[in-house]
């Protein structure tokens, strides 16, 4: 599809995603800063006490009541890890023009708040108002805490956090919670000021307005935002694959087993893993799902997932605890098969087909186009869903054998049971 | 038809080949709709911009459903058995669907909710081949001793996963607190021993009781051409749909079971919901409008811009993790709300206050019109998603009403009708709290 990036100030720059098929206009606002154990807590905190109210609504009831006049335009704030950065800003979603009884418009008093909420914050003494830090630290703090209910999610933290101790990567996009708990409102309002000043500034915008529109509105929303000193990402470091394989497990009081293993990556041939991935456990047709799950009844899910930016392949399932050897086994096998070549031909068109099929269909979701085009600005890789596509077409077995022979086991983390530790 | 005629803004048409076309045009919608011979409802919603096609394929058939009158008998079958045949479904003589339908790029999937099983793909290739795969598979059942035991595993370790989300287990708790006998309590999933007694003649029985084509509908979104879709369901689907089947949901006693529960688990906080067993609603019209009503309830009464949410967020007793719902089942009927909380129980008090409040008249208008606005600006926005507009369209068809007249129905719903249903519903005899909490913080209870 149609997209334009450019830039609108120093380290501020607009992607314009036209389209006019769907009910609502998107506009996210991100800043960019470089994921790091010191400041994650500090940067994932800031949109939360900004959404608390402005110079002009200085609570949430005054912010609720324009937002529901707008007819329920949702601003949200989001916090998000891409690759070694973390994002921080806002996404709002509105109604398009045309469906807006009485034929308001939106756009320009949607983009206006944002803008609001952005540089505007109702301050104290020179610092955020105590009420809103104290309470969005223990939000922040109690979120933090909350990753431990789910147990796939927090064994797929635990898992990376042990992998890539050291490197930004193994970083939670919140932070930890011991330096959650150690900020305080002054140094998170100089850490704001920094944010505005010197942070880069993506703002993607997809829906029915002209450039032009949406353009305009924007500048007028970031009208003399103060900016000087903007930063350079740092580029992502490289995994250091271990020379023996690190094992690590904890215990809780669970009815199920996580399994969960990290991979590192030797070859630089993206798409070839990436497809390879797809092959080995990325859909429903791969072969840790027919195998693992199909074949030997082990677990409901076992998957694989590529991490592109930091060339690492996990691999998640859920089992019943004795079955750690069994699991693990299989899951190897399933991956010296894919390295040895050892697949019918169905399987690869299969992970061919699905892979086009996501390209295809991202035009269809304003959500993935925008964390796409995110992505896209914020890793510096240059491709779009249509080289994506062509790559994919023209990926040949041998490379993708070729790029899978380079991955190799580095960590094992297994959830236990307390029983079944004792 | 069984579906209400749009009235309004909205025009009724004769299409061609039989189908009726439906405009939605303060929504910008438009259905092709026809009910085929053997019963099977079609309904198809085009979306000429996207390269997505997304076809489901539901039977009115879920979780609740445990006990009905088939040929004559009255058959109690085993807590978990819709969502045990949704699973084995895709199994086919030649293999499996699921394979088949990757094999062409389509992402395919099912879920079994208390009142339907929905069987779907999303694809952008080979889309009448994809939709021949689907209804064919999900109308032609084939199990083997052998391949119903081995999925028992697979379940097994899906029952496990749920059980160790506390969020499950609050909300299974409260439903289990709240009702006594109707079927909505039994867990969809059912438990690692109660599927242990399923056998492929049960779910055979099962799928001859469910899945005709009169107790069926199949919804497609995207640029399709709807003739196509009419001639492959029905060269497909068998010729005749079946008997309406009896079903037993349990007579229900008024009043709860349990006013309050309380588990402990791993997990970081405590967490809470607080439930009200409400009136249930009639099919038709009313259970749309009342459906409505519940949801404007909701908001009015505690949603994020609620004088009740800003106050308890203010005095930290609730967080961004707060909220609301309403669900309508037959014979149930459910209004909760809650999330993670240091005090449930002045939640609870609090939510009970302000709707006695509410209930007796004292509704500030101006913020009534506001809610009204952002429930509009959210059903709109509902429709950018392929997966909502089916589900609706199927929900609707099965409870009798038709989702897209939701502007209508929406603005003839009044303050009175909001205050009198929180008069009537949220009251303490309706009241239960479930909640759970640290396992180092407390005993278990439960």
């Amino acid at each position: 599809m149609k997209f334009i990036r450019k830039p609108l100030a120093d380290g501020v720059s607009l992607t314009y995603l036209p389209a006019r098929k769907f009910k609502t206009g998107l506009l996210s606002a991100q800043f960019v800063a470089p994921l790091s154990a010191d400041t994650a807590s500090a940067y994932a905190l800031l949109p939360s006490v900004l959404r608390r109210g402005t110079v002009s609504c200085p609570d949430m009831a005054s912010l609720s009541a324009r937002l529901d006049n707008l007819y329920g335009a949702r601003i949200d704030d989001t916090v998000r890890k891409i690759g070694e950065c973390q994002c921080v800003g806002f996404t709002a979603s509105f109604l398009d023009d045309r469906f807006v009884p009485g034929g308001e418009r939106l756009l320009e008093s949607v983009t206006a708040l944002l803008g609001e909420l952005l540089r505007s914050p109702v301050t104290e003494n020179g610092a955020f108002v105590p009420a809103y830090f104290d309470s969005e630290k223990t939000n922040l703090l109690d979120a933090i805490g909350s990753i431990r209910n789910d147990k796939r999610l927090w064994a797929g933290r635990r898992l990376l956090s042990e992998m890539c101790a050291g490197e930004p990567y193994g970083v939670s996009r919140l932070g930890e919670e011991a330096d959650a708990d150690a900020l305080n409102n002054a140094d998170a309002y100089r850490r704001y000021q920094e944010t505005l000043r010197a942070l880069p500034l993506e703002i993607v915008y997809c829906g029915s307005a002209e450039e032009s529109e949406i353009e305009n509105a924007v500048r007028a929303a970031l009208d003399a935002l103060p900016r000087e000193d903007v930063r350079t990402l740092p580029a992502v470091l490289p995994h250091v694959p271990r020379a023996d394989v690190l094992r690590v497990s904890d215990a809780m009081d669970v009815t199920q087993g996580k399994l969960e293993l990290g991979f590192s990556c030797g070859s630089d041939d993206y798409m070839a893993l990436l497809m390879g991935n797809t092959l080995f456990g990325g859909s429903s047709n791969a072969k840790l799902f027919m195998n693992v799950r199909e074949k030997l009844s082990l677990c409901y899910y076992a998957s694989s997932a590529f991490h592109r930016q930091k060339n690492l392949v996990t691999v998640s399932s859920g089992i019943e605890f004795g079955n750690y050897q069994r699991a693990f086994d299989e899951i190897m096998e399933q991956l010296r098969m894919v390295q040895n070549g050892e697949f019918e031909d169905w399987e690869i068109d299969s992970a061919r087909s699905l892979l086009l099929n996501s390209y295809a269909s991202m035009g269809d979701a304003q959500g993935k186009l925008e964390n796409f085009y995110l992505s896209r600005a914020v890793t510096g890789f240059p491709e779009t869903p249509e080289t994506l596509s062509e790559n994919i077409r023209d990926m040949t077995l041998e490379r993708v054998i070729e790029a899978m022979r380079t991955v190799k086991l580095d960590t094992v983390y297994f959830l236990k049971g307390k029983e079944a530790a004792e | 038809m069984s579906v209400a005629k749009p009235q309004g803004v909205s025009v009724t048409e004769a299409g061609s080949a039989g189908m009726s076309v439906t405009e939605y045009q303060r929504i910008g919608e438009r259905v092709r709709r026809k009910k085929l011979a053997n019963g099977l409802e079609l309904r198809v919603v085009p979306r000429p911009d996207y390269a997505r096609k997304y076809a489901f394929f539901a039977t009115r058939y879920g979780g609740m459903d445990t006990r009905f009158q088939l040929d004559g008998r009255w058959l109690d079958t085993p807590a978990g058995i819709a969502h045990y045949l949704e699973h084995k479904m895709f199994d086919t003589e030649e293999g499996n669907a699921l394979q088949e339908l990757a094999k062409n790029g389509a992402e395919p999937n099912a879920f079994t909710s208390n009142a339907m099983t929905g069987y779907y793909f999303d694809s952008t290739a080979h889309f009448e081949d994809n939709l021949r795969i689907l209804l064919s598979f999900v109308s032609i059942p084939y199990f083997t001793k052998e391949s119903v035991d081995k999925e028992q595993g697979i379940i097994a370790q899906e029952i496990r996963m749920i059980e160790d989300n506390p969020d499950w287990r609050i909300y299974h708790d409260m439903v289990q607190g709240m009702y006594r006998r109707n079927t909505a309590r039994i867990a969809i999933a059912g438990t690692v021993e109660s599927i242990r007694d399923i056998t492929a003649e049960t779910l055979y029985q099962c799928h001859k009781a469910f899945y005709t084509p009169s107790n069926m509908i199949l919804t497609v979104v995207g640029d399709v051409e709807a003739e196509r879709v009419e001639e492959l369901a029905a060269e497909i689907l068998p010729a005749s749909g079946g008997p309406e089947i009896p079903r037993d949901y349990g007579q229900e006693p008024d009043g709860v079971a349990q006013h309050a529960m309380k588990r402990a688990m791993e997990v970081a906080t405590p967490q809470f919901l607080t439930g009200f067993k409400c009136r249930p609603a009639e099919r038709g019209d009313d259970w749309f409008r009342q459906a409505l009503i519940g949801e404007l309830a909701s908001d009015i009464l505690l949603g994020e811009s609620s004088p009740l949410y800003l106050k308890l967020y203010d005095e930290g007793l609730i967080n961004s993790s707060f909220g609301g719902d309403y669900e309508l089942l037959p014979g149930y009927a459910c209004f909760y709300a809650g999330g993670d909380s240091r005090d449930a129980r002045a939640v609870t008090d609090a939510i009970l206050k302000e709707a006695a409040r509410l209930g007796g008249g004292d509704m500030n208008l101006d913020f009534y019109n506001r809610v009204r606005r952002t429930i509009y600006g959210a059903y709109v926005r509902s429709f950018n998603s392929f997966e909502t507009i089916a589900v609706s369209m199927t929900e609707g068809y099965f409870h009798g009403y038709d989702p897209f007249r939701f502007p209508e129905v929406f603005e003839a719903i009044t303050p009175e009708d909001v205050s009198a249903f929180l008069r009537e519903n949220i009251t303490p005899e309706n009241c239960v709290l479930s909640e759970v909490v640290p396992a180092d913080d407390a005993p278990e209870e439960t």
